[in-house]
């Protein structure tokens, strides 16, 4: 069952941002829907790392989104300094807000943005060692359940805080944005942005295929068993922090990708992405769709996304209710998300136990 | 002490809140033995084996196991590492695992993620958990899902789990809890001979299982041993009698 959801699901990815990309080329799907379903991609990947840890470690983070939003920032930087001259003051070294907050030099943590390969990897490089270091702490001194929950939610409201500030050199209040090209290509080109669609589904698929592996394998059995059972897999020899910090590490990276493709096709990162209620969305998205299922996640991410989309389009004022509703509704009737509901159908009634002889 | 010890609590005391449910324990356990304890709710059994495994730290008294490991300065994997295997009261399997992934995850071998993130399951491994799933009858359960199984049947699979963990020492707890008459029988002959290649403690309120198992009893109350020797020798024990049996 899940081997075959996880094929469809694979084939849906990518074939459904194809048949969109193709459909740009000829005229026939207008580019923000590309950008839009590009975006909804990106979610998706949140979505996906959000269950490998809620679902198959059962870790409730409720602040994954900091490790997107950080794989945004780096992302962010790089296409800032690819504004180069073309900025309000023309300043070819320095971002329009620095020159705003009469910063004479770069600071240091910028250098290197304007290599794309180096922005890329601290992309990865950043929510990966935060959630190292994070996790570390976290899972040694054996923090779990609402605590490790609410400690999530503090780390990604402190880095909402931090990213506010105009001294922190990420542009405040206002983010990052007003990018122009990306690999010297400009972003407003059709072209551009149905290689971002392209490249967004490219690496969901990826990380799905990554991620079922890693929960097939011997070391996602003894994950389940962490989720379920920890202290008993502690006396069988394992040693259940180390577990969860990998694959916490690994989510994280996900994340990041995600914000790492994200910020080009919106157009902007600012210290509202840190929001817990994204975080808290994005666990909606998973439960939706359906926990410890991987493909439930994606699912969920698209549909509700899309949702999203229609309601504050149509009735702005309604979506938050709709989704309080929909959580609500979702954790009373569909406890396994909308994949549990295919998986009941596709069961058939267990043959009857017989004893063996005796 | 002489050399074939396995097993040496030396006035082990552990307090919570001022209780002291460990009170200058002390216990010798020969390599190969088979132990039974028992004594009354709050007699410090439970504690006990926590104290061995590394659940609980003593705040006084050692645990040596083997020649000269102190038990008391490891955590839990560390002990498992060295060859001590627990089963709890509560059977703990892995529910949705099936029984066959349950032993495959209980085998001895690396526990390192690195390795368990690439393993393949080996055909030495398919062996071991098949002389395994022989000794603990559920060979004909191998796909179903632990939590499908009926108490007993989780019981046996845990101590099959126990097996597969290759340890010197087993630590069982109330393996009989809520087992039928025949299925009681069952255990305690499969223990017996579990016991040929492994010493055994087990800890056990039903005095008919520990009278089958015929092997030394201990009598633990109030977190310090009461009485040992044969289940003849302290069922008649006046001290024996007046906390425990004669309630």
């Amino acid at each position: 069952m899940s081997r075959i959801s996880t094929t469809l699901c694979l084939l849906l990815i990518l074939g459904g941002a194809g048949l969109l990309a193709a459909g740009n080329a000829t005229g026939a799907v207008p580019p923000y829907a590309v950008s839009l379903v590009g975006k909804y991609l990106c979610y998706a990947m949140l979505a996906l790392a959000v269950d490998l840890v809620w679902g198959f470690a059962g870790i409730l983070s409720l602040g994954h989104a900091a490790f997107f939003a950080l794989g945004g920032y780096a992302m962010g930087m790089y296409l800032m300094r690819q504004i180069g001259t073309r900025g309000v003051y023309g300043n070819a070294v320095l971002p329009d807000f620095m020159v705003f907050l009469n910063w004479k030099e770069l600071p240091w943590y910028w250098h290197g943005f304007d290599n794309p390969l180096f922005a890329i990897l601290i992309a990865l490089a950043v929510p990966g060692l935060l959630a190292f270091v994070f996790g570390w702490f976290a899972f040694r001194s054996r923090v779990s359940g609402v605590y490790l929950s609410i400690i999530t939610q503090a780390l990604t409201y402190a880095l909402l805080l931090a990213f506010f500030r105009n001294d922190m050199g990420f542009g405040g209040n206002n983010g990052l944005t007003d990018f122009k090209d990306i690999f010297g290509f400009s972003l407003q080109s059709d072209g551009v942005r149905r290689g971002l669609l392209l490249a967004s589904a490219g690496f969901l698929a990826l990380q799905l295929v990554v991620a079922r592996y890693v929960v097939t394998s011997r070391f996602g059995k003894v994950l389940i068993a962490v989720r379920d059972t920890e202290s008993r897999t502690r006396f069988l020899g394992y040693r259940p922090e180390r577990y969860k910090l990998f694959v916490f590490v690994l989510s994280a990276v996900m994340a990041g990708i995600g914000g790492a493709l994200y910020v080009p096709q919106v157009g902007i990162i600012n210290p509202s992405e840190f929001a817990p209620a994204n975080s808290i969305e994005a666990v909606i998205w998973v439960a939706v769709g359906g926990r410890g299922t991987l493909v439930g996640a994606i699912l969920g991410a698209l549909l509700v996304n899309a949702g999203k989309t229609y309601f504050t389009g149509a009735l702005p004022e309604l979506w938050l209710f709709a989704l309080g509703a929909l959580f609500i509704l979702v954790t009373l009737l569909l406890p396994k998300g909308i994949l549990g509901l295919f998986a009941r159908r596709a069961a058939r009634p267990a043959p009857p136990v017989v004893e063996p002889a005796k | 002490m002489s050399t074939d010890t396995l097993l040496y609590l030396d006035n082990v005391t552990v307090s919570f809140d001022g209780f002291r449910a460990l009170n200058a324990l002390s216990l010798f356990l020969q390599a190969g033995e088979m132990r039974a304890v028992i004594g009354p709710n709050g007699a410090g059994k439970t504690t006990m084996m926590d104290v061995i495994t590394g659940k609980t730290r003593p705040d006084e008294g050692k645990v040596v196991f083997g020649r000269d490991t102190d038990l008391t300065r490891l955590d839990e994997p560390a002990i498992a590492a060295l060859g001590i295997g627990r089963k709890f009261q509560k059977p703990t399997v892995f529910e949705p695992h099936t029984v066959w992934d349950n032993l495959l995850l209980a085998l001895a071998g690396d526990r390192r993620p690195r390795f368990t993130l690439w393993a393949r399951q080996s055909s030495e491994e398919r062996d071991r958990i098949e002389a395994i799933l022989r000794t603990i009858r559920l060979a004909d359960h191998i796909k179903r899902p632990a939590g499908d199984l009926s108490h007993g049947q989780k019981q046996w699979l845990e101590i099959g789990m126990l097996l597969a963990q290759e340890p010197q020492l087993l630590l069982v707890d109330e393996p009989v809890a809520g087992m039928t008459d025949a299925e009681t029988e069952q255990t305690a002959e499969l223990l017996r001979e579990i016991n040929k290649t492994r010493s055994v403690v087990v800890v056990e309120h039903d005095m008919h299982f520990v009278r089958a198992l015929g092997v030394k009893v201990t009598v633990l109350h109030e977190g310090s041993v009461l009485s040992e020797g044969s289940i003849d020798h302290v069922s008649n024990d006046p001290r024996v009698i007046e906390v425990y049996l004669g309630r």
